[in-house]
C-alpha cells in the first residue's frame, strides 16, 4: 500500500475510536470544567497519562485532595489490565523499530481492540496501520477533551450532573464483565470489601484499604484449593439460577487466552 | 485525610505519577516476557477476576456521598445508575446508556434538588 492509502486506511478503521472518544473525551473535559480545572490540565493529562478511567478518576482525587499513595495504588489496579494488553503486541511492537515506545503508551482499550483486527494484512502495512491507528486515537482523545473543556469553561451556565458519566461508565463495564464470566465472586467481593471500607473509614479514605483488602481476598480465594471448592459451588448456583445463559468451561491456557482476547475485544466499544 | 482540594503542583504531580504508572504497566510485559508469552498459571487467573472486582469498587466510590444529601443527591443518582444499569441491559449500547444515564441524573438532579423542594 501507498502511504496515502496507509493514512487512509488507518483512518477507516480508527473511526469505531473516534465514535467512543468524541463522546468520552467531551464528556471529561466538560467534567474538568465542570470542577474548576481549565483546559491546559486536561491537555496534559491526555498527552501523557492517556487513560480514560484514571483522569476521570483523577478529577475527583483532585477534588478530594486524595493521597498520592491513594492516586499511585488505584491507577496501579485500574490500569493493570493495559499490562495483559501488551502481552498480545508483544511482537508486534517488537518488531517496529523507534515507534515501539509511542505504541506502547498509546495502548488503550480502543486502540486494543482495534490493533487486533489487523491480522489480516501484509506485516509492514499492519504496522505502519497500527501506528496510524494510534495517532489518531490519540488526536481524538487530546481534541475533543480540550475541546469539551473549552466549551464548558466557556458555557454560561453550570453542567450540574455531567460528573455522572464516570459512573455510567463504570456501571457499564461493570456489566460487560459480569456478563463475561459465570464466576461472580470478583465482583461481589469488590461490592462487599467496598461498602464496608466506605462504611469503616468513611468517605475520605476508604479506596486504599477496599483496593488492598479486596486484592488481597481475591489472591486467595482463586489460589487455594478453599477458593476452588467455593467456586464450584458458586457455578451449580448460577447454572441452576440461569439455564438459559450459556456456560463456557475453561478446559486449558489455550482456551483462558483466546477467551480473554475476545472478551477484551468485545468489552470495550466504547 | 482531610478533603482539601490539592494545589496545582499537586495535580500536576499526581498526573505525572499516574502517567509513569500507566506506561510502565503497559511496558511491563515487553521487560518480563521477551517474546515469551507463557504467564504463570495464577497470573491468569487474576487476569480474569480483577477486573470485575475493581469495577465494583469504582462503582461504590461514585456513590460514596450518595448519603449526604440522599434526596436531592441520592435518590437521582440510584436512579440514574438503574436506567443505565437497565438501558445497557437491553440494548448493549455504550454510547446510547452513558447518554441515556448522564442525561436522566442531569434532569433528576434538577428536579430533586430545585423543583421538588421548593414544592
Amino acid at each position: 500500500m501507498t502511504k496515502k492509502q496507509l493514512i487512509r486506511h488507518s483512518f477507516i478503521k480508527s473511526l469505531p475510536v473516534l465514535c467512543s472518544y468524541l463522546f468520552l473525551g467531551m464528556a471529561y473535559g466538560m467534567m474538568m470544567a465542570e470542577a474548576g480545572y481549565q483546559w491546559y490540565y486536561s491537555l496534559f493529562s491526555c498527552l501523557f497519562l492517556y487513560s480514560g478511567t484514571c483522569q476521570f478518576l483523577l478529577i475527583t482525587f483532585f477534588s478530594s485532595g486524595a493521597s498520592l499513595l491513594t492516586v499511585a495504588l488505584t491507577v496501579l489496579l485500574v490500569n493493570s489490565r493495559q499490562s495483559f494488553y501488551s502481552l498480545t503486541f508483544l511482537k508486534d511492537f517488537n518488531a517496529m523499530g523507534k515507534r515501539k515506545l509511542y505504541m506502547i503508551h498509546s495502548m488503550t482499550d480502543e486502540t486494543y481492540a482495534v490493533n487486533t483486527t489487523l491480522d489480516y494484512m501484509p506485516e509492514d502495512d499492519k504496522h505502519s496501520t497500527m501506528f496510524g491507528v494510534a495517532l489518531f486515537s490519540h488526536f481524538y482523545w487530546t481534541f475533543f477533551s480540550v475541546l469539551g473543556s473549552v466549551i464548558g469553561q466557556l458555557l454560561p451556565f453550570q453542567l450540574e450532573g455531567v460528573d455522572f458519566c464516570m459512573t455510567a461508565l463504570f456501571v457499564i463495564i461493570f456489566i460487560d464483565k459480569w456478563e463475561q464470566t459465570d464466576k461472580h465472586s470478583p465482583a461481589l467481593i469488590g461490592l462487599g470489601v467496598g461498602v464496608l471500607c466506605l462504611l469503616i473509614f468513611g468517605q475520605n479514605s476508604f479506596m486504599l484499604p477496599a483496593l488492598l483488602l479486596s486484592t488481597a481476598l481475591l489472591l486467595l480465594i482463586t489460589n487455594t484449593n478453599f477458593g476452588k471448592k467455593d467456586k464450584d459451588a458458586e457455578d451449580e448456583n448460577t447454572e441452576n439460577k440461569t439455564d438459559d445463559k450459556k456456560i463456557e468451561v475453561v478446559t486449558s491456557p489455550e482456551d483462558i487466552i483466546n477467551d480473554t482476547d475476545t472478551g477484551a475485544k468485545e468489552e470495550h466499544k466504547i | 485525610m482531610t478533603a482539601t482540594p490539592m494545589t496545582p503542583l499537586q495535580m500536576v504531580i499526581a498526573i505525572v505519577v499516574s502517567a509513569v504508572i500507566t506506561f510502565s504497566l503497559r511496558a511491563l510485559p515487553f521487560v518480563i516476557f521477551h517474546g515469551n508469552r507463557k504467564m504463570p498459571k495464577w497470573l491468569e487467573r487474576i487476569e480474569k477476576s480483577l477486573p470485575a472486582m475493581i469495577m465494583a469498587i469504582l462503582i461504590i466510590y461514585c456513590l460514596k456521598d450518595i448519603g449526604d444529601n440522599m434526596f436531592g443527591v441520592g435518590i437521582p443518582r440510584l436512579l440514574a445508575v438503574l436506567i443505565t444499569g437497565g438501558s445497557y441491559k437491553l440494548w448493549h449500547n455504550t454510547f446510547v446508556s452513558m447518554a441515556a444515564g448522564t442525561l436522566s441524573y442531569m434532569g433528576l438532579l434538577y428536579l430533586f434538588s430545585h423543583v421538588l423542594t421548593i414544592a
